[in-house]
């Protein structure tokens, strides 16, 4: 954490209020949130008031307060709370932020803060002697590697040396810091790596395999179990010998031993089942079920039994 | 090496057309009705299946945190929230995607919203990334124009997607601080439970995913889970965003394969170590808050969530920062623990007083103005820290002190015996005890 307050009042404006282009810019903004969470749009109106100002002041942080209809308190808790927010003037030309932790300190910006104390001033947030050139510096503003790098009002400059920095600075100050390009500052597209990106250099067809009809899964996934080349019978229904009287082969038979069936149940065409399909039912974990040989059990079992061949049991 | 042909990310350097038209020459917003139509069952099977996990850091299975938002709605809206507010030092990936890549993002929102149920999304981008933000609006404008969002879009599920952003708080990348920092609050992380997927953004049923999650999931389920998750070890599968910065040749932003070693991650896309292997010292592998490794240890390191568990430290975010051996490495952990103290929110107290108070005593130790005993001191307090907060800010502000204990110990108390040694020339003056 650390402790920031309000600038003195001395230098406090007396009151505040957004441009047309902004009032209306705001309008949309607070839109974007559903109704009576107006709230949420309190960092984006108090960033367009430092865009505006170049700082954020008191009068600017009550306005904002009544637009919302918030408390000032809570306002001004965001202002504290959120460093981007400069609660004092900076330089008129360019407030210089740079970035000082690790990754950007390994690869030199310790020097670029050397540049700054020497061109603006010795200690960060003060103004240089013409008030035109402030400098601070921040935590990692995530172009780590880009390193070492400043951000001026919205641009970065990134690959920096000490020299490239003075020049830069100088340039600001000369008020030509628009001629100046943001971005890597060496021979190098943005984040790839210097001297030439190495991978996306080929033309690639785009890929859409999932989206393709099902039937692609299906034929890829019949190709991996080649048919077997075992002879085989043509035929797998239960009972293809005509001579058998089965229901399948000798329908008018079947219905007249049905009805005799129904006069008397515990006999007919149970009997001409074998033994060995009862043993074979029970072998797949059926529980056995000795006696109870009814009519219309049976010829189930044997088409089952025939229908699931070739599964392990 | 990863074939340009398996690369999610299609124009990470901004060299081909980032328009509309473009990403669509290249695959995107390609089928994203089908995807839909598919249902969010399917969506979150595929994702599951995938073996994403979320790039933000954790390493939270992506799809799983899709599946606990509510199936049916009790009458509150559902959102879905980005988290962009990328802010650990190391790390850089978001903004190539949102400044170069968007519509991998837009797509990914509308798919992630479709399979949650929400109509909204916002994307939280940081305060920082200000030519980033206009990027990735204006990319979701040319959206709106070409019927792809909005209600009654070509898509079939009526979606808004809404950019917001921060004011640089590193601490609203925590998932609950992020909300409060969209309710328009300060940054101060929330108690779970409740969690967002039950009462996240103004009470409602929330998701919060990083960006990178949320832009490769279009193009899982255009490919297939299968697909993604050959790529890589198992429980460590797909393409990563790594960000290779600190002492090497050339430092850059790289889509690579989840499991690559670090030899030839380093070798391949960063030109190698300056001043060549034998001259590296450490290596932060995932972004500030992962302890840091010994070179040697590096050697045989596999690029991943494991492989970096295996190496007492953490996969992160990709975000490798090598150090070679000209690195003061107690002044960058101390640089680290300013880091921390800088960002932590002051709502608990062992990491508001922790933070500041060991970074006090690290500036000590980087001079070597510090007693031995001192040392365990700090490892001690270190522990007391880690796991005692709301949020992981004061687990992540322990880590790296941990981690240069643990590898650099013989360093530090090296720099105390040199100063002790030296005391003179520090100035110090003899005095008779009285």
């Amino acid at each position: 954490m650390s402790v920031r307050r309000l600038a003195e009042d001395s230098v406090q404006p007396a009151a505040f209020a957004f441009n047309e282009e902004n009032a209306a810019w705001a309008e949309a903004t607070i839109r974007k949130y559903p109704e009576g969470r107006q709230q949420s749009a309190v960092i984006p109106l108090l960033m367009r008031a430092q865009e505006q100002d170049g700082w954020v002041t008191r009068a600017s942080i009550e306005h904002v307060a009544n637009r919302l209809d918030m408390p000032y308190i809570r306002v001004l808790e965001v202002a504290t709370f959120y460093t981007q927010f400069q609660l004092k003037p900076v330089g008129t030309r360019a407030h210089i932020q740079v970035c000082g932790t690790t990754p950007c300190m390994l690869r030199g910006a310790e020097d670029l803060m050397k540049v700054c104390q020497k061109k603006i001033h010795h200690d960060p947030f003060a103004l240089n002697a013409e008030g035109t050139l402030s400098w601070e510096e921040v935590e990692c503003q995530g172009a780590c590697v880009n390193a070492p790098m400043v951000i001026i009002f919205k641009d970065a400059y990134e690959d920096l040396t000490p020299e490239r920095l003075e020049e830069i600075i100088d340039a600001f100050e000369a008020g030509k810091g628009d001629q100046v390009k943001p971005g890597p500052q060496i021979d190098r597209h943005f984040a790839a790596p210097e001297g030439g990106a190495l991978t996306l250099l080929e033309e690639v067809k785009p890929v859409r395999t999932n989206l393709e009809p099902q039937r692609d899964l299906a034929e890829t996934a019949a190709a991996t179990v080649p048919p077997a080349d075992a002879g085989r019978p043509k035929d797998t229904a239960p009972e293809t010998n005509p001579t058998l009287k089965t229901p399948v082969t000798d329908k008018e038979g079947a219905k007249k031993r049905a009805k005799a069936a129904e006069k008397q149940p515990l006999s007919g065409t149970a009997k001409s089942e074998p033994d060995p399909k009862a043993a074979g039912s029970a072998a797949e974990g059926a529980p056995p079920e000795p006696g109870a040989v009814s009519g219309d059990l049976k010829p189930k079992r044997t088409r089952r039994k025939t229908t699931t061949e070739g599964e392990p049991s | 090496m990863l074939k340009d042909q398996d690369r999610i990310f299609t124009n990470i350097y901004g060299l081909k057309d980032k328009s509309l038209k473009g990403a669509m020459s290249r695959g995107h917003w390609d089928g994203t009705k089908q995807i839909i139509e598919k249902g969010r069952d399917w969506i979150i099977n595929e994702m599951k299946a995938s073996g994403l996990r979320g790039r933000g850091g954790a390493g939270f299975p992506t799809g799983l945190k899709w599946s606990f938002m509510p199936k049916e709605s009790d009458g509150r809206p559902h959102y879905l929230v980005v988290n962009a507010d990328e802010s650990e030092p190391g790390t850089c990936k978001d903004r190539e995607i949102m400044r170069h890549d968007p519509h991998t993002l837009i797509e990914g929102c509308l798919i992630a919203g479709f399979a949650m149920t929400a109509h909204t999304a916002y994307i939280y981008v940081r305060g920082e990334y200000m030519r980033e933000r206009e990027a990735l609006q204006a990319a979701i404008d040319e959206c709106y124009d070409a019927g792809l969002l909005g209600k009654n879009n070509k898509n079939g599920w009526d979606f808004d997607i809404y950019v917001h952003h921060g004011a640089g708080a590193y601490i609203c990348g925590e998932e609950t601080a992020l909300l409060e920092s969209l309710e328009g609050k300060k940054g101060q992380p929330r108690l779970k439970p409740p969690f967002p997927a039950n009462m996240g953004l103004y009470g409602c049923p929330t998701t919060v995913n990083n960006v990178e999650s949320i832009a490769v999931a279009p193009t899982i389920l255009r490919r297939g889970a299968g697909w993604f998750s050959s790529i890589g070890r198992p429980n460590n599968v797909g393409t990563k965003l790594f960000m290779i910065s600190g002492h090497v040749n050339k430092p850059c932003t790289v889509e690579e394969a989840m499991s690559i070693p670090f030899r030839e991650l380093i070798e391949k896309h960063a030109g190698g170590i300056r001043g060549g292997w034998d001259n590296l010292l450490a290596v932060i592998p995932g972004g500030a808050s992962c302890p840091i490794i010994k070179g040697e240890d590096m050697d045989d390191a596999i690029m991943d969530f494991d492989g970096m568990r295996d190496k007492k430290s953490s996969f992160g975010t990709a975000a490798i920062i090598v150090m070679d051996k000209s690195t003061d490495v107690i002044k960058a952990i101390a640089r680290l623990s300013a880091f921390f103290k800088h960002e932590s929110c002051g709502q608990c107290t062992p990491c508001r007083e922790g933070t500041g108070w060991m970074w006090r005593v690290m500036e000590r130790m980087v001079k070597g103005n510090a007693q031995k005993r001192e040392i365990d001191m700090l490892l001690q307090v270190s522990k007391q820290i880690e796991g005692h907060t709301i949020c992981a800010l004061g687990d992540a502000a322990a880590w790296p002190i941990q981690g240069l204990i643990r590898n650099f110990r013989p360093e530090i108390e090296a720099r105390i015996d040199q100063y002790t040694y030296n005391a003179m020339a520090h100035g110090a003056v003899m005095e008779a005890a009285e």
